[in-house]
């Protein structure tokens, strides 16, 4: 099996959700950026306002509409803090 | 004799209606604590990682924020303070109102100006009755507060500090507001269900942290945007994340303060019904003796009129 990444997608009044992803698509203000495992660490300050999505093992998709939102990867995973974080409709097969 | 028992049975119904106050208060205080608690482990996922990002900010980025710097000269410090809306929380209020009292004092010994922001209708009333200004206030969700509540606090607030970054002894700069150079908060906070410990702290200009790293290089991270820009972007952010924190602390203290003022006015209350039963029966008892003996001693002194005849 592919190497996971272990994401955690926190909210200021809650922790959103955690788990393992195959791999992480956001949008920082400098451009989108698809994170895979063994990403360089990265610091990033999302957009505003911008979606996240995370790919599960299984092809299945989780997207989020994120305010205020920061983006950080470290050697044990990805992070994303923000403000508020909406789970958005499930996207349309379109990609 | 009739009277007083009247009285008795009115002081035992209106002590007894006190009492289902108190013990609902409780009641309700109890499932609020527990309820405060929750929101406070929820946002500490959150917060553990914002300290973690500014942390390796700081780290990586040369730090000459206007918010980490200390202002060589304070000529005004503002002071947030967090009570509660309502009273019936025992010392809560007056532990907090006092805390920052005592702050206020050291600071106007210093010979800085004090501004005062207050959180809950308590400190709102307890300045506005002895007519001291108050330049901010919010009120209206000191039991369950939200993180938009905590936003609103950190924008004015910071809103102030940037504006006393240009104030002088004389003038209150190019923008003409009257600002302020550093920030303290006043706030409770929660250290069991008994204690609760009113204290105050620094809010801005804040320190942080660098992380010392044992062995290996430093992971060089990469920055979307600039550190610098990051850095600007990210505390503002931080300073709201305090806030919060701050103002879920004080509506756990908040509601374990209630509880245990509404637990010992109930267990009064039990014990004044108590005392007042017993008055009341020892009074009746007494009136029926009363009427007894007078009874027998009218119809002894019938009697005795009737074998003189």
């Amino acid at each position: 099996m592919a190497k996971q990444l272990h994401v955690e997608v926190v909210a200021v009044e809650k922790k959103v959700w955690s788990g393992d992803a195959e791999m992480v698509v956001a949008r920082t203000t400098e451009g989108e950026l698809g994170v895979l495992p063994g990403h360089a660490p990265l610091l990033g300050q999302l957009k505003e306002p911008s979606q996240v999505r995370v790919k599960l093992a299984g092809g299945e998709q989780l997207t989020w509409d994120v305010t205020g939102g920061f983006l950080s990867i470290t050697g044990t995973g990805v992070t994303i803090l923000a403000e508020e974080a909406a789970t958005a409709a499930p996207a349309t097969a379109a990609h | 004799m009739a009277g007083q028992v009247q009285a008795l049975r009115r002081k035992v119904r209106s002590v007894r209606s006190t009492k289902k106050i108190a013990k609902a208060q409780e009641l309700v205080a109890t499932s609020k604590i527990a309820k405060a608690q929750e929101r406070q482990s929820a946002a500490k996922p959150y917060a553990e990682a914002i300290t973690g990002v500014l942390t390796e900010l700081a780290s990586n980025a040369s730090i000459d924020h206007p918010l980490l710097q200390p202002r060589p000269r304070v000529l005004r410090a503002g002071v947030l303070l967090i009570t509660s809306d309502r009273g019936l929380a025992g010392a809560y209020n007056a532990n907090a109102i006092r805390t920052a009292e005592g702050l206020i004092s050291r600071l106007r010994a210093d010979n800085k100006d004090v501004a005062l922001y207050v959180v809950g209708r308590k400190a709102l009333s307890y300045y506005t009755f002895r007519g001291r200004p108050v330049e901010a206030s919010w009120t209206g969700f000191s039991g369950e507060p939200t993180f938009a509540d905590a936003r609103k606090i950190g924008e004015s607030l910071l809103a102030a500090f940037e504006a006393g970054a240009d104030d002088t002894e004389t003038t209150y700069g190019p923008d003409g507001i009257r600002g302020v150079d550093e920030i303290h908060i006043v706030s409770t906070s929660f250290k069991s269900l008994m204690t609760q410990s009113a204290g105050s702290r620094f809010l801005a200009p804040m320190q942080v942290e660098e992380k010392k790293r044992e062995g290996g290089p430093k992971p060089s991270y990469e920055f979307e945007p600039e550190p610098e820009e990051m850095l600007a972007a990210l505390l503002p952010k931080y300073i709201n994340t305090r806030i919060y924190a701050a103002l879920l602390d004080s509506a756990a203290s908040e509601w374990a303060a209630r509880r245990r003022a509404m637990k010992s006015a109930s267990d009064n209350a039990d014990e004044l019904l108590k005392t007042y039963t017993r008055e009341m029966n020892s009074a009746r008892q007494a009136a029926i003796t009363q009427e007894i003996s007078e009874i027998v001693g009218g119809a002894n002194a019938l009697a005795a009129a009737g074998s003189d005849e």
